[in-house]
């Protein structure tokens, strides 16, 4: 039954079988004094983005790749999410987004409306952003070598103070700052065929700069932790942050934000929200003196469903050392995990 | 800082804590008058889900033991019909059925080993939502095609009454692996000695068809207290209560918690359509064996619509020795006889997203649901904290 073991969709899709191939494949072949720049976060936090000090300023840089399907989607397409994806990386390392670079891989064939018009997306979004598109390139693969559409786009930023989520400890609060799993549900219902069935769903896919500039402009210090749940979704997220800071994180279901169509779309298929994507959302770690006052900024600058939806403590046991866990809405309790793959019933 | 109970969803959500603890409570309360450990069967895979979802197991005593049965048709079907059905499909005569069916181990050493590596091979094999797909899609072409009917009570009807009313195009037939509910529990009460059963959960579509009356011979003729349930977790919770109640009064009955959607005759034109159109003959269960009087197959009447007459098809065939894959604890685990964590392939060789036994391939599969509810593989020390953090709070 020993085969040579092929990459699977699982390696790329946010969960544990990703984070082990990237330290196998990556970090550790990277020696321990190259994975960083001095003074900066490196390769080895597996963060949202890299920090290099210059003097006392820190520039963060994020690359990413995106890629889905369907290219076009209600809410957003390509262009959207790749933009947005970049500046909430920049937004949730504490910095405010100054340019970007960008990548475009396009399979031979593609309409060049559709080209045109993920572009031009990109642009817009980059553009209201003010931010410069200060380089990037443009490749084509032969037919059948790549699935219509790849952009992978960098992003630097600036910043006196980088939020390392390495400073998230004992009696922080969890803090949402809207509903969760909209893009994830959006794309699952698009590729199953049943977007014209299911009423309210759109992927949220924006950038984020309206909400995190000013909420570190005013809470600065006391915010130190600070994700997009991306793939793998919150509960992805909430499973690094406990394991590296080797404590338990413990959220309650019931105060977790999700609007009806996302809840019940998932319910049906069977998918935990707590797995699926969010691309215009963060989730912070914040000081519980301040937590509740947070909340209320998030919700008086149009984030109306923010909430605090757990609390990070001290391990009572061994076995629930950097993990997470959740009280569930008849006051069970399970693991929240991290599924790479979701597979719902109608593949 | 708490959300809002003006909205609908809070409220509703506020309700069913309320109720859910008191429900909790009171199973509390009978459980300490309970003198053993009381093993409840929870048939359907989608209360197994609600099980796992909601965390069941650490609210209640460890004197209540829940056990997944068999409420999966999937992880029931006879890999013969597949093995059929891929060189039905190689021989390029298109196979019609559902997306987890597709993903449904063939025999054991079977190549392709399941319709889906057949279509990779160059079968013919297409997916389809519903036997309604299904017509629609055969009445666009006009090549020849099976639909492969998997499932209990709660698909038949619809099959059924599309045959009945005679809209099923010609070049369409239909291999019925249908199974019926009630004879696999009598089965599991009779033949399978190991199961000790206290209670059982009946299903809860299931009996919206069939009626919550076909289950009263459980409590009549073995003594085992029976509750229809629905799948909230509050269902749940009342079915464990109801029995546990019935336990400790010594006293076994039929409850109907799921009054809102099962009527006692259950719905008595799809029992008229699956009567009409279907014959209860003894079939094969996969890696469980013969059950008397628990298949659906098409009477002569309707002979035209059988896949298996057109075709020639094996049901059974005279070789039986291959239906369980080397090593797949499948059978037993629909039979509450295993878990999944004492197969030693679960989660190794046979994970989700590559399924080995067919209880990893449905989402009504316990395999497959124990797989996405990794709590569960360390429900004792998840219980052991969870007194702890709440003091913490």
């Amino acid at each position: 039954m020993v085969k040579d073991e092929k990459v699977t969709i699982a390696h790329g899709a946010g969960g544990r079988e990703m984070w082990e191939v990237i330290s196998k494949l990556i970090v550790a072949k990277v020696p321990e004094g190259l994975r960083r720049t001095k003074g900066g976060i490196g390769i080895d936090e597996l963060d949202d983005g890299a920090v290099i000090r210059i003097g006392d300023k820190y520039i963060v840089v994020t690359v990413d790749s995106y890629t889905v399907k369907p290219l076009k989607f209600p809410g957003g397409d390509l262009g959207v999410l790749a933009a947005s994806g970049t500046i909430n990386d920049l937004l949730m390392m504490g910095a405010k987004p100054v340019a970007i670079e960008d990548a475009v891989l396009v399979e031979e064939g593609t309409g060049m409306d559709l080209v045109r018009e993920i572009m031009n997306s990109f642009i817009r979004v980059v553009t209201e952003e003010g931010l410069a598109l200060i380089g990037g390139d443009f490749k084509v693969m032969p037919k059948g070598s790549l699935d219509t559409m790849v952009i992978t786009s960098v992003g630097i930023g600036i910043t006196d103070r980088p939020i390392a989520d390495s400073e998230l400890g004992t009696g922080d609060d969890i803090i949402v700052t809207g509903p969760i799993a909209e893009h994830g549900a959006t794309i699952i219902a698009a590729q199953l065929g049943m977007l014209d069935n299911i009423k309210g769903l759109r992927s949220d896919v924006k950038p984020l700069t309206n909400v995190m500039l000013p909420l570190i402009e005013k809470f600065g210090d006391y915010i130190h932790a600070a994700r997009d749940p991306t793939r793998g979704g919150v509960a992805s997220i909430l499973n690094e942050w406990a394991s590296a800071i080797g404590k338990t994180i413990i959220i309650r279901r019931e105060d977790i934000p999700i609007e009806e169509s996302t809840r019940n779309f998932l319910d049906m298929l069977g998918i935990d929200s707590l797995q699926v994507a969010s691309e215009g959302l963060a989730v912070l770690g914040v000081d519980h003196e301040v937590a509740d006052d947070v909340v209320k900024y998030l919700r008086s600058i149009g984030q109306v469903q923010a909430n605090i939806i757990g609390r990070v403590v001290e391990p009572p046991s061994d076995v629930v050392k950097g993990r997470v866990l959740a009280e569930t809405e008849v006051g069970g309790l399970v693991f929240v995990d991290t599924v790479s793959v979701l597979v719902p019933r109608i593949c | 800082m708490n959300r809002s109970t003006d909205t609908y969803r809070g409220l509703i959500d506020k309700i069913t804590k309320e109720y859910s603890k008191s429900l909790v409570a009171k199973i509390r309360k009978l459980a300490e008058q309970l003198k053993n450990v009381v093993k409840i069967m929870d048939f359907c895979g989608t209360h197994e889900w609600t099980i796992t979802h909601y965390g069941i197991r650490t609210l209640i005593p460890d004197e209540v033991e829940l056990i997944a049965g068999p409420g999966c048709p999937v992880c029931v079907t006879p890999a013969y019909y597949v093995d059929q059905l891929i060189s039905l499909s190689l021989e390029g005569i298109e196979v019609l059925t559902y997306g987890d069916a597709v993903r449904l181990p063939a025999s054991a050493g079977h190549t392709p080993r399941s319709l889906l590596e057949a279509k990779a091979g160059g079968g013919r094999v297409h997916i389809v939502y519903s036997f309604m797909d299904a017509v629609k899609y055969a009445k666009t072409r006009s090549n020849e095609m099976v639909f492969f009917a998997i499932g209990f009570e709660t698909t038949m009807p619809s099959v059924a009454s599309v045959i009945m009313k005679g809209k099923v195009p010609k070049n369409l037939s239909v291999l019925t692996a249908y199974r019926y509910t009630p004879p696999i529990v009598k089965h599991l009460l009779t033949e399978v000695g190991a199961v000790q059963l206290d209670g059982i959960i009946a299903p809860g579509h299931v009996s919206a068809v069939i009626g919550a009356s076909s289950w009263e011979f459980i409590p009549k003729e073995y003594g085992v207290p029976t509750v229809v349930a629905g799948f909230e977790a509050i269902d749940v919770l009342a079915a464990i209560e109801k029995i546990l109640e019935m336990k400790v009064r010594g006293k076994a009955g039929l409850i109907n918690e799921y009054s809102r959607v099962v009527q006692w005759d259950g719905n008595k034109l799809a029992k008229q359509a699956i009567f009409e159109v279907f014959e209860v003959r003894d079939a094969y269960w996969r890696g469980i064996g013969f059950v008397r009087e628990s298949g659906g197959f098409f009477k002569d009447k309707f002979k035209e619509h059988d896949a298996i007459r057109e075709y020639g098809l094996k049901d059974p065939p005279a070789d039986l020795s291959k239906e369980v894959v080397p090593g797949c604890k499948c059978h037993e685990v629909v039979l509450g006889l295993s878990k999944p964590t004492h197969c030693p392939l679960f989660m190794k060789v046979c994970r989700p997203d590559s399924p080995y036994g067919p209880c990893m391939v449905s989402v009504e599969g316990t395999c497959r649901i124990w797989a996405e509810h990794p709590e569960f593989l360390r429900l004792e020390e998840i219980k052991s904290v969870g007194a702890a953090l709440k003091d913490l709070e």
